[in-house]
């Protein structure tokens, strides 16, 4: 158990990809925090956990919102001690073509996936410089490499965190902090299933593996990435997407 | 109790990885005691968690000598 003794946080760890990480990392042996944008979300990641047999629980933050971001995190760390792990995930979709998109789904997308990003980390820096070891995993997305029709916003905050991980990386690599992303390709996720047969079918064609990912498989790359073997992995972007996209 | 210019001199010692004796009053943190951008960071950040006070940014940045931040905190807190 590598993790033993550490703790985590995990945002949007309710369901899908987010709620696989929460639970891959418990069973390394951390104290996972999962955070969910509701009470009854957060209670489900608590229950979750315990269902499993593992160390963890669920609260309520809003990673759009400075001040929800901050009130979660010293309510976890008076419980759990400050996160060495961080795990961005949460993350939502506005889609639309460009020339419909309205500066609502623009604002919105960029504040919950990439500046939340930012806000996370630095506050959680502090606790892993002292400790001289973090681990900050971003998650971010194929489409941040390849784009995608209909997702301008969403590609460009998930671009962002790249960019914002690889310049993490080189800030605090001398203190024994590494930042990378994982990026999921198409993955059996709530996400996905919101497409409709005819998008489904077209998206398996250009999918080598002819099948959608499971959410345990990137949280496995999460895992690895935020184990002790992983220290001189930085700045790096994995991706999860059955050959799809290779970068 | 130990004085400020004591209590000062110790992070300082701790933080940079520097012994007692190298830390005179007039060093600066980065010409004389080998501090980089982000050792500075931390240095503020210890001092802060030490004297209980909050540091902004713009005073902070100004700290550029073990002498500087003992008259700061004296000043400050």
């Amino acid at each position: 158990m590598s993790l033993e003794g550490k703790t985590a946080l995990v945002t949007g760890a309710t369901r899908g990809i987010g709620k696989a990480i929460a639970r891959a990392l418990a069973e390394q042996g951390a104290e996972v925090v999962g955070t969910a944008t509701t009470a009854d979300g957060a209670e489900s990641i608590s229950a979750a956990l315990k269902e499993a047999g593992l160390k963890g629980y669920g609260i309520v933050m809003n990673v759009a919102d400075p001040e929800s971001i901050e009130a979660g995190l010293k309510a976890m760390t008076e419980k759990s001690g400050a996160p060495v792990i961080l795990v961005n995930n949460a993350g939502i979709t506005r889609d639309n073509l460009l020339m419909r998109l309205k500066d609502d789904d623009w604002t919105s997308v960029l504040e919950t996936n990439l500046s939340s990003v930012y806000r996370t980390s630095k506050a959680v820096l502090r606790g892993m410089a002292k400790a001289r070891w973090g681990r900050i995993i971003n998650i971010s997305s194929v489409v941040a490499g390849m784009g995608n029709p209909g997702q301008g916003n969403y590609c460009a905050a998930k671009a962002g965190v790249e960019g914002f991980t690889r310049s993490l990386a080189k800030e605090m690599s001398n203190r024994g902090i590494t930042a990378n992303c994982v990026a999921p390709g198409f993955i059996d996720t709530d996400m996905t299933r919101k497409l409709d047969d005819k998008q489904r079918e077209a998206m398996l064609e250009v999918i080598p593996a002819g099948r959608l990912g499971e959410p345990e498989e990137v949280a496995a790359v999460v895992a690895f990435l935020a184990s002790e073997p992983a220290g001189y992995v930085t700045g790096e972007t994995i991706h999860v997407n059955g050959g799809m996209y290779m970068g | 109790m130990s004085t400020v210019e004591e209590r000062v001199k110790k992070i300082v010692c701790e933080q940079l990885g520097v012994k007692e004796s190298e830390v005179q009053n007039s060093s600066s943190f980065v010409e004389d005691l080998g501090a980089d951008s982000l050792d500075t960071v931390e240095l503020v950040m210890a001092l802060e968690e030490e004297f209980e006070t909050e540091i902004p940014d713009e005073e902070a940045e100004k700290l550029a000598s073990v002498q500087d931040a003992i008259d700061y905190i004296v000043a400050h807190t």
